[in-house]
């Protein structure tokens, strides 16, 4: 509260009085601030990712949690968001960067390149799970099965003889029959509300990976195994040279998984921003009142489900061609909860908070082996701990602003 | 016609393992407008409780019915000191965070009960041996096998469902119980002790559930540490089928849920593996027919 309070007075004298020359100083420090912090994220991501050594890893770890700390207690988080807005082609090109720096540090580490992979995966099945349970308020306990949907779409696409459809159709239509599937789904959840429409989806989640592992002809519990993917001649699983430098097969996989990140990312953010974004709040916050005022609750919740399950069947393609095998096994409830853990551990509503929360979660267990056994454990206590002492999660939702330099 | 019995009562045993998890379920539902997810883990915790209090008895040397005794007071005991501690802990400080907190929150406490017992119970990672301590053997009636064990377990199901019923609609405390229930703060200036009312209706809907865990491991001479989650769902389910809040409704949705599964196995035995496919379907059906629940509680949404 009292931050919001203090930048809503900080941004008044730009337009009523003419401070051009300290404003645009400030706007420039703020992006400095804000290239800085990109940096040392990116640094700590690649280091993180790349440390071998348990010791390192959990060192770096406290120091990281520690900076985030510091970060938002000193009003660093508020001065990234500001930099940001400032200027935003500006801000997208050094995220970009960032990103592209990280893969060339760790051009021949594959694990660590699978692991981002995996975490972009992860991030962008819960930019849809953004739009459903944060925008929406549509309870989604069954996101896991949404991405096996698009994953047993590539599988049996690939097995299918003489039909060759080109890799990036796969993905698309991974995520097509993720919608379809979904839409078994779309009239329980418009007649149900609150717990009635969380055990909907939770049913379907289980009775998804129930029917996966009795299915015989979709390999059963021992799951299928998928080709690499190829996209106009180019083979994802050669390794590449480039300027000189050899990077890992994986490489090809991060960049696609990231250009699907940026797609989501830019949706979702575009989708906040619009008019459709302020229906879906309204349909969140209250149903009785949206449809009071003229909006047709089922149209917004059905494009929310829907566009939330086309990011998660794409993404689910995606990993199944990335691994090249799956199996029931990855995608049960489990998987489910850590998605919705991830997007309130982010911070429910905010599409940056999903970033962070997916790394920590895809990342900790692998990394520090010596808590493999008890994995799950601890990170069920992290998100108990979470849930009672930080409800808001890492970057809590602002509210949204309708008109740039102003608070709405 | 033998066949078909069997079944009756194979689906009957079920029914009243879910049953008793279900009624868990509208409890807390009723009192608090809470799911607590972690009630399938809770079963689980009791069950465990009641093979080692089993076990020791037995290496203790005493008689068989003493070592029911025990079995069943350890197992209901410890379910409801950890459901009372888990709603005092964790529930009651965060009863005004938002529904999908408080959900996936219970889901997370399940998770640690159910990974706590397979990391430190001795080889939990497998599946226990449940010792058989009731009389075995049984009866043929009308062409029908009737194993001793299931119907005292049957009966004995029955008999708690009646005993739950009782307290709650015959006795002071639940009296408080159902007013907390229709309104928290009516309840509360009319002096009930909101908190001890509300760890004690934990308590009493948790020991269900670990009685619940004492009949599947007696009658299915086997317990493992993750059969809480699957019960927790079709528990759920069941609560939900017919109506949360409403514990008849609980009961039923337990009895319907388990006859589903059984129709199938027992028509389809090719496609018994499906069984808990078929019964969702069905579930989601239902609740997109009745979307409040069969024996739906009337009420109006006040605006």
């Amino acid at each position: 509260m009292l931050t919001r309070h203090r930048s809503t007075q900080d941004e008044v004298p730009r337009d009523a009085l003419p401070m051009v020359a300290g404003v645009s100083a400030r706007r420039a420090s703020d992006f400095a601030i804000f290239a800085v912090v990109v940096a040392a994220c990116a640094g700590a991501v690649a280091f993180l990712v790349h440390a071998e050594d348990q010791r390192v890893v959990l060192s770096a770890l406290v120091a990281c949690g520690m900076a985030w700390f510091a970060a938002a207690r000193f009003r660093v988080i508020a001065a990234v968001e500001r930099g940001a807005a400032g200027h935003p082609w500006l801000a997208r090109l050094v995220l970009v960067a960032a990103c592209l720096a990280v893969i060339v540090v760790l051009r021949e580490d594959n694990f660590g390149l699978l692991m981002l992979a995996t975490v972009l995966i992860y991030a962008t099945v819960c930019l849809g799970l953004t739009i459903q349970l944060g925008y929406a308020g549509l309870s989604n306990f069954c996101a896991a099965a949404f991405l096996g949907c698009g994953g047993y779409t590539a599988a049996a696409l690939g097995r299918a003889e003489g039909i060759a459809i080109p890799d990036l159709v796969v993905i698309l239509l991974g995520g097509g029959v993720a919608v379809a599937i979904g839409s078994l789904l779309v009239l329980p959840l418009l007649r149900t509300r609150g717990h009635y429409a969380a055990l909907t989806t939770l049913a379907f989640g289980v009775m998804f990976n129930v029917f996966l592992d009795a299915n015989e002809l979709l390999g059963g519990p021992q799951g299928l195994k998928l080709a690499p993917i190829t996209v106009f001649g180019w083979d994802f699983s050669n390794d590449l040279d480039l300027f000189g430098m050899t990077f890992s097969f994986y490489a090809n996989y991060v960049m696609l998984c990231l250009a699907l990140t940026a797609v989501a990312l830019a949706l979702v953010g575009l989708l906040d921003r619009s008019w459709i974004g302020i229906r879906l709040d309204a349909v969140r916050l209250d149903e009785v009142a949206a449809q009071v005022f003229g909006l047709r609750i089922a149209r917004w919740k059905i494009l929310a489900f829907t566009l939330g399950n086309v990011l998660a069947g794409m993404a689910g393609a995606i990993y199944a061609k990335m691994t090249g095998f799956i199996a029931p096994n990855n995608f049960t409830l489990g998987d489910s909860l850590m998605m919705v853990s991830i997007v309130i551990l982010g911070g429910i509503g905010n599409r940056w908070g999903v970033l962070p929360a997916a790394l920590i979660v895809v990342l900790l267990p692998e990394k520090l082996q010596f808590i493999q056994e008890y994995r799950l454990l601890l990170f069920a206590v992290l998100v108990i701990l979470v849930l009672v002492l930080s409800p808001g999660g890492l970057l809590p939702r602002r509210t949204r602003t309708l008109v740039a330099g102003r608070q709405a | 016609m033998s066949a078909i019995g069997q079944y009756v009562l194979n689906g009957l045993m079920q029914g009243t393992i879910y049953g008793l998890v279900a009624m868990g379920f509208t409890i807390f539902f009723g009192v608090m407008n809470v799911i607590k997810f972690s009630h399938g883990d809770v079963m689980t915790f009791g069950a465990f409780g009641a093979l080692v209090a089993a076990t020791a008895a037995a290496a203790a040397g005493l008689p068989t019915g003493v070592q029911i005794l025990a079995a069943v007071s350890t197992a209901v005991g410890l379910a409801a000191l950890l459901g009372a501690g888990i709603s005092r802990l964790l529930i009651l400080p965060l009863r005004s965070a938002p529904p999908l907190n408080l959900l996936l929150m219970t889901m997370m406490v399940g998770t640690v009960i159910r990974e706590a017992i397979r990391l430190f119970f001795p080889n939990g990672t497998n599946s226990q041996r449940f010792p058989a301590l009731l009389p075995p053997g049984g009866a043929t009636v009308g062409g029908v096998f009737v194993r001793y064990d299931g119907l005292i377990l049957i009966v004995a199901g029955l008999l708690i469902i009646a005993v739950v019923h009782h307290i709650i609609n015959r006795t002071r405390f639940g009296l408080a119980m159902r007013a907390v229930a229709e309104d928290q703060e009516t309840a509360r200036t009319m002096g009930v002790n909101f908190f001890r009312v509300v760890p004690l209706t934990f308590a009493l809907g948790s020991a269900t559930a670990g009685f619940a865990g004492v009949i599947s491991g007696l009658y299915y001479s086997e317990i493992n540490y993750g059969m809480g989650l699957l019960i927790a769902v079709i528990g759920f389910s069941a609560a939900i089928v017919g109506g949360l809040g409403n514990l008849w409704g609980a009961i039923l949705g337990g009895y319907l849920f388990a006859g589903l599964q059984t129709v199938v196995v027992a028509t389809l035995p090719t496609f018994s593996e499906y069984k808990n496919v078929v019964a969702f379907v069905a579930v989601i059906a239902l609740i997109t027919w009745r979307p409040t629940g069969l024996l739906a509680e009337r009420a109006s949404e006040r605006v």
